[in-house]
């Protein structure tokens, strides 16, 4: 090559790869921001390494109008349930309710209060509706962090022997019912 | 004098809201989260600074004014009031909550190229500049074949 003029082919070549390049950027971020609006990918999720472990130690008073419950309660399991972080001040807890409500019927639900006054959590749950069979209270947030809470709502799915199986940090969706949590549950039943 | 006047609101809202800017940043620094020993305070707020804020992600427990960044702050003071070294007080955060709290990403093989692309630009950089001037800089044309001579005479010849 050295002194003579570039071939054609290598010529079209070097044409070619800016555009392969600029191309092969292009569908990535392409698959990006259609996975952002479909759910398949989400920049802010914080993948906690809480799955396949079992529930950290905590012991959570009860929360009218439920009952409070422990870490040996969500261990003497023997089939699976939801737990659901919420507060009375969280817009997202307040719009997931309807699909929970709808839910308790077939798996049922244990809710933690988070940083909630009592009260508020109370008119909380009266106003939407309880789909909780039992409720804790998490007044100081300090059993959530041992969770590895970020905020709420944040909910997972807890295998027999109280086992965490699955965990998702944004509103519940009658598709991710359908899709995810009630075949995993399903298969989880002894 | 309206105009002066007015003029000056203008400068003293100005100067409010200059001033209560830093403010609402110290707002962090709440004296009462803080350890009575220093020496373990400057630890805390040193680990504190290395770990990212969940909720507003770019910032660190130390800068946030988020909840639960209050919240990290306060777990963090009480590892290190009970004795717990740096890397114990990581470990126990990383356990919880991944390595994304981390705000320096460890070593592993999924951040390698993050962690070598440095390197890795100055390599190819150098490889780039070694490729282009080892190349001689004059080109000697190739020689005319008869067709072309034909007509660059014909050409001129027009003239």
């Amino acid at each position: 090559m050295s002194g003579q003029p570039s071939s054609p082919t290598r010529r079209r070549l070097l044409m070619a790869a800016p555009l392969v390049v600029a191309g092969g950027v292009g569908v990535g971020f392409w698959r990006m921001l259609s996975g952002m609006t479909k759910g398949s990918f989400d920049p802010h999720d914080i993948h906690a390494p809480a799955l396949n472990r079992p529930v950290p130690d905590f012991a959570l008073p009860d929360q009218a109008p439920g009952q409070g419950f422990s870490a040996q309660d969500l261990r003497a399991l023997k089939s699976p349930i939801l737990v659901n972080y919420f507060a009375s001040w969280c817009i997202p807890c307040v719009a997931e309710m309807p699909v929970l409500n709808a839910l308790k019927e077939r798996l049922p639900i244990w809710g933690i209060a988070y940083k909630d006054k009592p009260e508020h959590a109370l008119g909380f749950v009266q106003r939407a509706g309880n789909p909780y069979a039992r409720i804790a209270a998490d007044r100081d947030g300090l059993a959530a962090i041992d969770w590895g809470v970020s905020g709420v709502p944040e909910t997972f799915l807890i295998g027999p022997g109280g086992v965490i199986r699955w965990h998702t940090a944004s509103p519940i969706t009658e598709t991710m019912i359908t899709s995810t949590i009630m075949p995993l549950a399903d298969s989880l039943k002894p | 004098m309206k105009t002066h006047s007015l003029r000056h609101g203008g400068v003293i809202a100005l100067l409010v809201c200059l001033l209560s800017a830093p403010l609402v940043a110290m707002a962090v620094d709440d004296p009462s989260e803080m350890l009575p020993d220093p020496a373990q305070e400057q630890r805390a707020e040193a680990i504190g600074s290395q770990l990212r804020c969940l909720v507003c992600q770019n910032e660190s427990i130390e800068d946030s004014s988020a909840d639960l960044a209050r919240d990290l702050r306060h777990v963090v003071r009480e590892h290190v009031a009970r004795g717990e070294s740096n890397r114990q007080i990581m470990d126990w955060m990383v356990n919880r909550y991944g390595n994304f709290i981390r705000l320096r990403p460890p070593l592993t093989v999924g951040t390698l190229l993050l962690w070598i692309m440095p390197l890795l630009a100055l390599c190819i950089g150098i490889g780039v500049a070694w490729w282009t001037f080892r190349r001689p800089r004059t080109v000697t044309p190739t020689p005319l074949t008869d067709e072309e001579r034909r007509r660059l005479s014909d050409l001129t010849e027009t003239r």
